[in-house]
């Protein structure tokens, strides 16, 4: 047991205790994370994804402010359950435009990873005033609200700036657009050729049914219908991200 | 190189004005908390600008916050300070010849906010069996959740961690706690941030990172905090007189230290202004979710086991009257686990997008885990060899005894549920939810329960405390509570699990995901009732400290077979 005595060295010495202990406490982490930011294979490449609209994004902080995902997971696991409850299991890809990621680990309520053009947007809205008069059993709060809060839209740009920031392609154009494709999204009469071209398959339209007001109702709604769309699973094949 | 470097600590200090008066040149006198009133008052200033150019009506309002807790602070400052000719003393040290004012202090917030988070856990409980319980904005589950969470396990965990530790390594060490009002500043510091935190969730401001959800000033602020905790604890082993540094300061050294890594690495985000709330996470996606839980699950290894196997360490020897069982062990103890700990992350993202590999070398580790974590129970356990006849005499040691069983316990089913077979059906289910809290009720609240029944009478140099029955009927509660907890959460998460596979013979889903949540309700109401027990539990012990506290003992005839008293007889 000779080597257990050898211990004393690091009893008596408090720095070395310090060090020694850092030292070990750094391993498992650098093992384990760092490679998943230069193994290529980490994450498959697709078609289809981009980052969030501008209404997309406030519609994602809102979802964070409210800590949804402390009941709602958004990924879906490779068994027959749940691909058949909620659609095709969730890519990493899926999430690669995501900060933070919102994969969640508890279901009090359903995943929404694939819950985007599911229901309408009447729906949606029903549902995020008074859950259970659309579903009984719901436990979900009320979040009445968000339809009588206006989104507060003057800083969109600098949200936009800050996921470029962090790695999020949003180009200058994007950038410099970030208000007028706001407000374009959630604008029935809006021109919208353009944010469609930056943003693909982009969701368009009043959410909240009330043409007069653009409300947090509107951005969340808008980015519950845009969940899980961006990746074309009819024809998505699972050989090529093979790992 | 050990006087370097508390030369160098000290200099730090010094230049952080942490000096106990400050003088006033020209009147030849000084002012007590001269420094800190000015300081805070500048702080409170601050937050008056913050809100007034704040970006975000968030921003704004946690800056008013923030702004009317200063005030309170300064105002509090002012009526507590006094002046006195230059050069007069003011000392930190209690009649122990240790700086204990502080542990007071944190005992008391400690039993504070456990009272709190314990409440708000109800709160959470309740509006899972009664939605209509909610009340929105503020109150919504998806905001108190965090509240719940964060008040137990930093605001009451981190103060027993912080009172206990700073306990502990005075005595320990034979020295007084290094960096004088550096540990005030700890002590408030952390509840500032605390008050910040969990005023921010309410508002709607966090990062949505589970334990983690701070936004990025608030994370600053901590680190700041963090830093100044360790230096005090560092600088009083440094200075120790005792040739070894005993193993409880090992743990609560690796605690402190690794918690400051994590903290930092996991909170890496770019603000969208210094004058708003909202950040944006360095990471994304896949490595973002690792990036969390490698620090979430790690919050659970190094905040709410590392450190409190320090206290373990201390107290059931101390409590029991017995030499730690073996010295040989704890070595191999505190190595293997806090190598291994680091690396069951990915354990919390079986079957998601994360590689597999990352998955499997997280499960591997976390059922390598079993074995250092029962090391640490056997060496916890058998420390009463001996004296077991006090789990019968004595309900403290008998509360400290649970929890090391209750850490048996759920460092056992930990490793399970991380199997991956296991994991498929657990994960996302209150199962998870069940685990948790029988780590966290049975072993992190029922040792610090112990601590706090252990050091109230020393603090406060009382003969005893105010009642041995109420302790009894603490024990009682809390245990019963956990269990019941416990119990409904299992067949609650395996129903849930299994509800969700299950299929008919057609092969069509039996049931829809309304349908399983209706199934929940019986068991999130009998959750509740075990909460409502835990909580009971706490209040009676608040009752009780408080009452010693003011120096009255209960006048009760002895629990049968518990003469002598073990309190008396100290």
């Amino acid at each position: 047991m000779s080597i257990l005595d050898k211990h004393q060295l690091l009893e008596k010495n408090a720095s070395l205790l310090l060090v020694g202990s850092l030292v070990v406490v750094s391993i498992g982490g650098i093992v384990e994370i760092a490679p998943l930011f230069y193994l290529e294979n980490t994450i498959e490449k697709v078609e289809g994804m981009r980052p969030y609209t501008p209404l997309e994004l406030a519609g994602r902080d809102i979802y964070i402010r409210e800590g949804c995902y402390a009941c709602h997971s958004q990924m879906i696991r490779p068994f027959r359950d749940e691909v058949e409850r909620y659609g095709p299991y969730s890519l990493a890809a899926e999430s690669m435009y995501d900060h933070p990621f919102q994969w969640g680990s508890k279901r009090t309520g359903p995943d929404l990873a694939r819950v985007g053009a599911r229901y309408s947007n009447e729906w949606h809205v029903q549902h995020l005033i008074e859950p259970r008069s659309v579903v009984p059993e719901s436990i979900m709060p009320s979040y009445a609200f968000l339809s009588k809060s206006l989104l507060p839209v003057e800083n969109i740009a600098d949200h936009l700036k800050a996921n470029a920031a962090v790695g999020v392609p949003y180009d200058a154009a994007m950038i410099d657009n970030a208000l007028a494709d706001l407000l374009a999204q959630a604008d029935p009469d809006a021109d919208t050729s353009e944010l469609e071209e930056r943003y693909p398959k982009v969701v368009l339209g009043d959410f909240d049914g009330n043409p007069v007001a653009l409300t947090e109702m509107d951005a969340l709604v808008a980015y519950l219908q845009m969940l899980g769309t961006l990746v074309d699973f009819s024809s998505y094949d699972p050989t090529s991200g093979y790992r | 190189m050990r006087l370097r470097l508390l030369a160098f600590c000290r200099l730090v200090c010094e230049t952080c004005c942490f000096s106990d008066r400050v003088r006033l040149p020209d009147w030849g006198i000084s002012m007590r908390f001269g420094v800190e009133t000015i300081a805070v008052g500048i702080g409170a200033f601050l937050a008056l600008l913050g809100a007034a150019f704040a970006r975000d009506s968030m921003f704004e309002a946690h800056m008013w916050v923030l702004f009317f807790v200063l005030l309170c602070s300064v105002a509090v400052l002012l009526r507590n300070a006094s002046f006195s000719t230059a050069g007069a003393q003011s000392g930190n040290l209690s009649e122990s010849g240790y700086f204990d004012e502080v542990v007071k202090y944190g005992t008391i917030a400690t039993l504070f906010w456990g009272v709190i988070g314990f409440t708000v856990g109800v709160a959470a409980a309740a509006q899972l069996a009664f939605p209509d319980l909610n009340i929105e904005p503020w109150f919504n589950f998806g905001r108190l959740r965090p509240v719940h969470t964060s008040a137990v396990v930093f605001a009451f965990g981190g103060n027993a961690l912080i009172a206990t530790s700073f306990y502990v390594v005075q005595r320990t060490c034979r020295a007084s706690l290094f960096g004088g009002n550096l540990a005030w500043f700890v002590f408030w510091g952390y509840q500032l941030f605390i008050v910040m935190a969990a005023t921010g969730y309410l508002l709607g401001i966090t990062q949505s990172r589970e334990y983690a959800e701070p936004e990025w000033y608030v994370d600053l602020w901590l680190t700041l905090v963090w830093v100044a905790y360790l230096v005090v604890f560092m600088g009083t082993l440094v200075k120790r007189k005792e040739p070894h540094i005993y193993v409880a300061n090992w743990f609560y050294l690796a605690f402190i230290i690794t918690i400051a890594m994590l903290h930092i690495v996991n909170n890496l985000a770019v603000p969208v202004s210094f004058l708003g709330t909202k950040s944006y996470s360095a990471f994304a996606g896949v490595q973002d979710a690792l990036t969390q839980w490698w620090y979430g699950h790690n919050a659970v290894g190094f905040f709410l086991t590392a450190g409190f196997l320090g206290m373990m360490y201390y107290f059931i020897p101390k409590q029991a009257g017995r030499p730690v069982y073996s010295y040989r062990l704890s070595i191999i103890h505190f190595w293997s686990l806090i190598f291994l700990y680091i690396w069951a992350g990915p354990h919390h993202l079986h079957y998601t997008a994360l590689p597999d590999w990352a998955q499997t070398l997280g499960m591997v580790f976390s059922i390598m885990l079993w074995m250092p974590s029962w090391g640490g129970m056997i060496n916890g356990l058998m420390t009463l060899s001996g004296a077991w006849d006090k789990i019968r005499t004595d309900p403290i040691i008998r509360m400290m005894v649970i929890s090391v069983a209750f850490y048996g316990m759920s460092t056992f089913e930990g490793p399970v549920m991380s199997i991956k077979a296991v994991n498929s059906l657990s994960h996302y289910t209150d199962w998870t939810i069940g685990h948790v809290h029988s780590g966290a009720l049975g072993w992190v609240g029922m040792i610090s329960f112990g601590a706090i029944y252990y050091l109230v009478p020393k603090l406060w140099f009382r003969p005893q405390l105010y009642s041995l029955r109420l302790v009894n009927w603490h024990f009682w509660l809390a245990t019963l509570g956990i269990v019941v907890y416990a119990a409904v959460m299992w067949v609650a998460g395996i129903q849930q699990g299994l509800m969700w596979r299950e299929y008919d013979d057609q092969g069509f889903l039996v049931y829809s995901f309304a349908e399983t949540v209706a199934a929940m309700k019986p068991y999130y109401i009998l959750r509740t009732v075990g909460g409502i027990m835990y909580l009971s539990g706490g209040l009676v012990m608040a009752y009780n400290i408080f009452m010693t506290i003011r120096g009255h003992v209960r006048k009760e005839t002895p629990i049968p077979g518990s003469v002598p008293a073990m309190q008396a007889a100290q």
